[in-house]
């Protein structure tokens, strides 16, 4: 699969901002296809997992209302330029990437 | 790592099509006994009782000043809300994102590991005007805030 996370990391003060992109439909299950009438069956990312320096920096859970190619933000602090901050995700059909930055 | 991330794999797929999956949808089975990963009781609930007490194990909670909500007073495209929840409150483990007239409120749970700030932004749908809720849990226990967005056009079945 070609890359569908797009990650900016950033060192500010002793606070690391992480800024992700991902490229997903992220259907609820909910909507109708506008030529066939029928449902588009559900398909979003459901979990997403920010790891930096071997621990797990933060996990998260989504559903269907997160907007399509989900955007994602946060922060964490002990992180060190030059550090990696690996960041993956896995739907709910099955599918999973993952891509990794590092910390300028 | 690559064995874990086929194992999740393996697991999500079959969930997907197998008898976890009948069960889940007839409400028998809490669905973090199969899978711990999602949990699929909070996220289905209808009422933001119900998604709180799946999610975080409790649904009483206490408003807070301290937890602050960024999102826009209207939002022209309910499709692509940008929404930000910032808390000022220590040992935050988890932050909760409902929004109130969604049909599953529960929009997202994230869960703080090492070093985490309690400062996380995403863009969500909304189907109408509603507000948008966030629960903060630490110690324990549950601060929330809301706020109201104003939505031009719905979000959910487009």
């Amino acid at each position: 699969m070609a890359k569908s996370i797009k990650i900016r990391a950033k060192l500010k003060g002793d606070t690391t901002e992480v800024k992700c992109l991902m490229t997903h439909p992220m259907e609820t299950g909910l909507r109708k296809d506008s030529k066939t009438g029928k449902l588009v069956p559900a398909h979003f990312i459901n979990e997403v997992t920010a790891e930096s320096g071997g621990n797990t920096v933060m996990t998260a859970n989504w559903s269907g209302g997160i907007s399509k190619n989900p955007y994602l933000s946060f922060s964490f602090k002990g992180g060190n330029k030059g550090d990696e901050v690996k960041i993956s995700w896995s739907d709910n059909q099955g599918g999973s990437d993952s891509e990794t930055a590092t910390i300028s | 790592m690559t064995m874990n991330i086929k194992r999740r794999v393996f697991l999500k797929g079959s969930l997907a099509a197998g008898t976890v999956g009948v069960a889940v949808g007839a409400g028998l089975l809490a669905p973090q006994a199969v899978v711990a990963a999602w949990n699929e009781k909070a996220f289905q609930a209808k009422s933001i009782d119900d998604a709180l007490s799946a999610a975080m194990g409790t649904a009483s909670n206490v408003a807070s000043d301290a937890i602050k909500i960024k999102a826009p007073d209207i939002a022209e495209n309910g499709a692509v809300v940008p929404v930000s929840v910032a808390a000022d409150i220590e040992g935050v483990e988890s932050i909760a994102l409902l929004a109130e007239g969604n049909a599953s409120p529960l929009v997202a749970t994230f869960t703080l590991g090492a070093g985490a700030i309690p400062d996380v932004s995403t863009r969500i749908k909304m189907g109408k005007t509603s507000d948008v809720i966030a629960i903060v849990k630490a110690g324990g226990k549950l601060h929330s805030a809301r706020k109201s967005v104003k939505v031009t056009i719905g979000g959910c079945g487009g």
